[in-house]
């Protein structure tokens, strides 16, 4: 089952608000890091259409484990959407520290790669003053599959309102090939990792669930009665609530009238 | 008549129902197990404070099975907890249970919601729309839920209608800590209000306040019982803890009889006073 999606309209609306918020704060130009899975490609696509192609970086950024087929898929899309590229191996970069942390787990090193490609990601938008635009989707961040500070980070996260059921459907829209489309979803972090076999559920099963329960307010219980195994909803309940940190800023101890997030309340675009 | 008042000054687990229904009971017991006959917990004791979309997941029915525990524990001492209570059409109040003899006796709908520097609560809850004291087997009790106790019209109201104890359940978080003195702001202002609430009328004043953390906001605890003199009689730190206190209808008499302010009080003159306050301010914007 997938969610409905009007993708023409999300097309214009994305490319929309990429154009006019990076306006804003005075840039015409993006970067983002292409993996050769379908939400890089989405949102360089959506770059591509607000910016041309020729004011959109893509970085690629493999690890000496990353699957070739990555480097090979995000290379031919650059080429079809006309983006800049560039391809820095972050092995070297990565392997520094981690060569200090032996008998790092699987998890802690993919997280020292996310956040290896976040400090160079920034670094770029710096060099070619441009807004680092952030791929991850709704279901990643509503299940926490994410890296905190890793590709959690960015400026601007066109895709992340739309489930990754959606996104495929509009990266069919947006012309994103099918071989990207096809692939199953992974962070690549490690060889042979899948989003879904470590989730333990499918996108398309999630998707709907999540939907009933975050956007459509069903409780637990209706899920259940709706058809979704009570083991699966649990989980998925639990996911949200104990990831909820990653969606949000740091604690600050309130001790003033005043603090930041509580009742310093101002949009980004203050003054824009 | 005189009673032991136990005033719990607890740190709910946000959004977990079950977890504080449990310890909820035990400190009740405990309470209990002290002497206790009034046992007060604070505003949204069960539930936590700083729910936002939370709020109809931990929403109760007044007659929710699951409050049967502290309905029982009432036959023992009488229970004021705050709770997010669900009405028969969907709305959402942040309210004050009173269990008495094994049931639920009475429900303050908390009045006045902040909704200026830190607080949202409009956006969440609908406002309750009277000030009606319990009559306990205690005596008479006006509840108020925090923020209504800064507007002295409910106090006042209570006081019309005989309350001789006002009890405040607080989740109120602290702020200040420059040119204070061991505590935050924000206790100066409330230990102002409450003295006055005690002295102006004539009244024992129970404030329980919870303690704890929710994301960085700091809940400072002061819970404290007044006597009609305006005199502390037991107050807490900003611990979890159990603050006792024995409230004596002998104060409260001698209370009225030096300071006759209940006798004296003229409701009509008020009441005829604010109706053309209201009238001149309305022909009359400012």
């Amino acid at each position: 089952m997938t969610l409905p999606l009007d993708a023409p309209l999300a097309a214009r609306l994305l490319a929309g608000f990429l154009r006019e918020e990076a306006g804003k704060f005075g840039f015409r130009r993006a970067v983002l890091g292409l993996s050769g899975g379908v939400d890089s490609a989405v949102t360089a696509a959506l770059a591509a259409r607000a910016f041309g192609g020729r004011n959109v970086l893509a970085a690629l950024l493999p690890y000496r484990h990353s699957a070739p087929e990555s480097v090979r898929l995000a290379r031919g899309l650059a080429r079809q959407l006309r983006l800049r590229t560039v391809e820095i191996d972050i092995t070297p970069m990565a392997d520094g520290y981690l060569a200090r942390a032996r008998g790092a787990s699987r998890v802690r090193r993919g997280n020292v790669l996310a956040r290896c490609r976040m400090a160079v990601l920034y670094d770029l938008s710096a060099a070619w003053r441009s807004l680092v635009l952030g791929t991850s989707d709704k279901s990643e961040w509503l299940l926490g599959y994410t890296t905190l500070h890793g590709d959690c980070a960015s400026a601007l996260n066109p895709i992340g309102d739309l489930y990754k059921t959606q996104v495929l459907a509009l990266g069919a829209h947006l012309g994103v090939p099918e071989e990207i489309l096809r692939r199953p979803p992974s962070p690549d972090l490690w060889p042979g990792q899948s989003a879904e076999k470590e989730l333990g559920f499918s996108y398309a099963r999630v998707d709907a669930l999540l939907n009933a329960l975050v956007d459509r307010r069903y409780s637990e219980a209706e899920c259940v009665a709706e058809g979704f195994p009570r083991a699966l909803v649990r989980g998925v309940a639990a996911r949200i609530r104990d990831s909820q940190f990653k969606r949000r800023p740091p604690l600050i101890p309130k001790v003033s009238n005043r603090t930041l997030h509580w009742d310093f309340r101002y949009l980004r675009d203050w003054g824009r | 008549m005189d009673y032991l008042a136990a005033l719990v000054q607890n740190r709910p687990v946000l959004g977990d129902l079950d977890e504080n229904l449990t310890r909820h009971e035990e400190s009740a017991r405990k309470a209990i197990g002290k002497g206790a006959q009034l046992v007060v917990f604070p505003e949204l004791s069960l539930t936590g404070y700083h729910l936002r979309d939370l709020v109809p997941d931990v929403a109760l029915r007044a007659g929710d099975r699951r409050l049967s525990g502290l309905a029982r524990l009432s036959r023992r001492a009488s229970l004021a907890v705050g709770a997010v209570e669900e009405s028969a059409d969907h709305r959402f109040f942040n309210s004050a249970f009173f269990f008495e003899g094994g049931a639920l006796l009475a429900v303050h709908r908390k009045v006045y919601l902040p909704d200026y520097g830190m607080f949202e609560e409009g956006r969440h809850f609908a406002p309750g729309d009277r000030f009606e004291p319990v009559r306990s087997r205690l005596g008479t009790l006006g509840i108020l839920v925090c923020e209504d106790l800064w507007h002295l019209s409910s106090s006042y109201l209570h006081f019309l209608r005989g309350a001789d104890a006002i009890l405040c359940m607080a989740a109120s978080p602290g702020r200040g800590v420059a040119g204070t003195e061991g505590e935050v702001a924000t206790a100066r202002v409330w230990n102002a209000l409450l003295e006055a609430q005690a002295l102006a009328f004539t009244v024992h004043s129970l404030f329980c306040n919870r303690t704890g953390f929710e994301d960085g906001a700091y809940f400072w605890g002061g819970s404290k019982v007044l006597s009609p003199f305006g005199r502390v009689l037991a107050q807490a730190g900003d611990a979890e803890e159990i603050v006792l206190a024995r409230i004596e209808d002998g104060a409260l008499r001698r209370s009225r009889t030096l300071t006759p302010l209940r006798r004296d009080e003229k409701a009509l003159l008020t009441l005829r006073e604010i109706d053309r306050a209201i009238r001149t301010e309305r022909d009359a914007p400012p």
